[in-house]
């Protein structure tokens, strides 16, 4: 069986068109004064998913989340959760928590009294929410910091407890404005798992913001990706990354290489295009694009093979000259400048120690690809 | 920069000092004098401390500035708090500027002008001048300078903090006593003391809107030296700088202990 990617995926309600959506936005637009930061903004999540609205900063993610939790109502249109229109609860009746970025721990609580702070609310009783607060120390294991308050912490332990505390109540839905910007990258890296098995386990459905794309493609079951308050494309980190919708996408999501040109003849799929200067690129992914219509091929730079003579039987095949070597240890990245002066960018993973055919600077290399390893792109 | 002290530092430091404190010192130093005669020294004596305590005019003052004191400056702190956080949280209502221009006004406005302007309102609404009116008056006083501390702790105050808690289930109210109070409690206490000490130390407001029967003591200590300065008012004033050294003393102590924790505490954090 083929897939994109390299995860097969068994959940995956969004495919199935009788699954219920638990979140919904409906043409929702947030305007602030003459700004809008939200426009007219559709997007469907289901329970149990976890799902990251993925942006760069001020594309209107966070304002997304913020009506979610009820912190901001929006302009125009509704939000409904589970069936029920949120417009007008306010945010202490939401069934949904946040973690925010700044973590928001109350500064001048205790560990545990900052965890049991939302289940007061609610009126549970005394036994209750200690063995709540316990379970919950447990759960990000910060038994021992019980009794500290959170200017006693590290950055990695408020981070756990903002969690512990937004996790508590049991929401139906947790909100999670960049939850891991904060740390250092080894931490980061730790902390996206802990996550993923925190929601795995507890059953949540996950919103999270984030504007690292690296982030968002680990935990997320799907992304979003978010630009001037307009969904581009929502799609399971493998679609985004291998079959981006758009020129945005492709370029906003990981490397792209890109090749303007127009399509010359093709047929079901299969098509060659004309990328000027005698460079005409055959490929299998031209999906219904007519003949003559200008199109962007992209290519990740991974699926480019850079050798110093023209690879056997090759379909695509462009010679240039090696401008940069970026050795990284677990990869090397080459830029090949083709002779019409575009810098081409491919990867190559070190699989061996040792190489057959080492490449240095201005030497003369070929960059090749298979007919199936780029997509055709015409917006 | 040059760490040595020169000649010039030296003579500089010690003359800037003498200025400040060498009146208080003298003044500490009279009020044990033996002589009844201010300025002439007539040998160790404690005996104006003990009249002190038997002068009923002095005693009563200290006792009404006491009561001025503590009731102005927590009205004060009351109406101070509600000021800054109006002007912090409603950034954008009709009215605002002339609403911090007034809070803020009595800041820069001369005393003697704030007392005459309460003096005349005072006698048109037909108050009778006593407790009540210096009481009041001294609040109008203090109110803006308590509003200035809290107003300056309320801008750095995250308001991601009262997010959170309502996120996790509190209504606005119980959100404002369960959190924002409490982490603005230190500014709101220092807001307080600033307000008791400026009643305390106030005499040109006081003059114009107090009454017979409630004298306060810089009242009661000016009229006093008017008929001449006795040792008494000297041993009045050293208890008065006595407790305010003190305080100002355990105050920072205190400071500077929690300061030191608080490194000590991050420190550790940061270790483990």
């Amino acid at each position: 069986m083929k897939s994109l990617g390299s995860i097969r995926r068994d959940f995956a309600p969004w495919n199935d068109p009788n699954a219920k959506p638990y979140i919904q936005f409906d043409n929702v637009t947030k305007k602030f004064g003459d700004f809008t930061a939200v426009n007219n903004l559709s997007l469907t999540i289901f329970e149990r998913e976890f799902f990251a609205l993925l942006g760069a900063s001020g594309c209107g993610k966070s304002t997304l989340l913020r009506m979610l939790a009820g912190f901001e109502e929006p302009t125009a249109g509704r939000i409904l959760l589970d069936g029920q229109d949120l417009r007008g609860i306010p945010p202490y009746r939401r069934p949904v928590n946040m973690m925010f970025q700044s973590y928001a721990l109350f500064p001048h609580m205790t560990v545990e009294n900052n965890i049991a702070f939302g289940l007061k609310q609610e009126g549970m009783a005394k036994a209750d929410i200690d063995k709540r607060v316990a379970d919950m120390l447990k759960l990000v294991k910060l038994e021992q910091f019980a009794k500290r308050k959170p200017h006693q912490l590290s950055g990695g332990q408020r981070q756990r407890v903002a969690l512990a505390r937004s996790v508590a109540k049991r929401p139906k839905v947790l909100l999670l404005d960049e939850p891991l910007g904060a740390l250092d990258k080894k931490l980061r890296e730790e902390t996206q798992f802990e996550l993923m098995d925190l929601q795995q386990n507890l059953g949540l459905t996950f919103v999270v913001v984030t504007h690292d794309q690296e982030e968002a493609m680990t935990m997320a079951d799907r992304i979003a990706i978010i630009d001037k308050g307009e969904v581009m494309q929502v799609a399971t980190p493998a679609e985004v990354y291998e079959a981006p919708g758009s020129r945005f996408v492709a370029g906003f999501v990981g490397n792209v290489n890109m090749f303007d040109g127009k399509i010359a003849a093709g047929e079901a799929g299969s098509a060659s295009i004309d990328a000027g200067n005698g460079i005409t690129i055959r490929t299998e992914n031209a999906g219904r694009a007519a003949a003559g219509t200008s199109v962007t091929f992209a290519i990740r730079p991974e699926k480019i093979k850079v050798s110093s003579t023209k690879p056997a039987g090759a379909v695509n095949a462009i010679e240039g000259e090696v401008y940069d070597i970026a050795y990284l240890g677990d990869m090397t990245i080459y830029h090949v400048r083709l002779d019409d002066g575009q810098v081409v960018r491919a990867s190559t993973m070190n699989a061996a120690r040792i190489t057959e055919d080492p490449l240095t600077w201005n030497d003369r290399a070929w960059v090749s690809f298979r007919p199936d390893a780029g997509v055709v792109l015409t917006r | 920069m040059n760490a040595t002290w020169s000649r010039f530092n030296i003579v500089s430091i010690v003359l800037g000092f003498a200025f400040l404190y060498l009146p208080i010192v003298l003044l500490v130093v009279f009020s044990f004098n033996e002589s009844k005669l201010v300025t002439v020294w007539g040998g160790f004596s404690t005996k104006w401390y003990v009249s002190l305590f038997h002068n009923q005019g002095l005693m009563d003052a200290t006792w009404v500035t006491a009561r001025v004191g503590v009731i102005s400056a927590t009205v004060a702190t009351v109406l101070g708090t509600l000021a800054a956080l109006t002007l912090t949280r409603y950034t954008r209502f009709r009215g605002r500027l002339l609403f911090s221009g007034m809070v803020f006004a009595p800041l820069v406005m001369p005393e003697v002008i704030t007392g005459l302007s309460l003096l005349l309102l005072f006698v048109a609404v037909g108050f009778d001048r006593g407790f009540l009116t210096v009481t009041l008056a001294h609040t109008t006083l203090t109110m803006c300078f308590v509003a200035v501390v809290v107003q300056s702790r309320l801008i750095t105050f995250d308001r991601s903090l009262e997010e959170a808690a309502m996120d996790l289930g509190a209504p606005p109210v119980r959100t404002f006593f369960q959190i924002t109070l409490p982490v603005i409690m230190p500014a709101i206490v220092s807001g307080w003391m600033l307000a008791f000490t400026l009643s305390l130390d106030d005499l040109v407001i006081a003059s114009f809107t107090s009454g017979p029967g409630a004298t306060t003591l810089p009242m009661k200590i000016y009229s006093q030296v008017r008929l001449g300065v006795t040792p008494e008012i000297n041993a009045a004033c050293t208890i008065l700088i006595a407790i305010v050294a003190v305080g100002v003393i355990i105050a920072s102590l205190a400071n500077k202990r929690r300061e030191v924790q608080r490194q000590r505490d991050e420190q550790a954090a940061q270790r483990g």
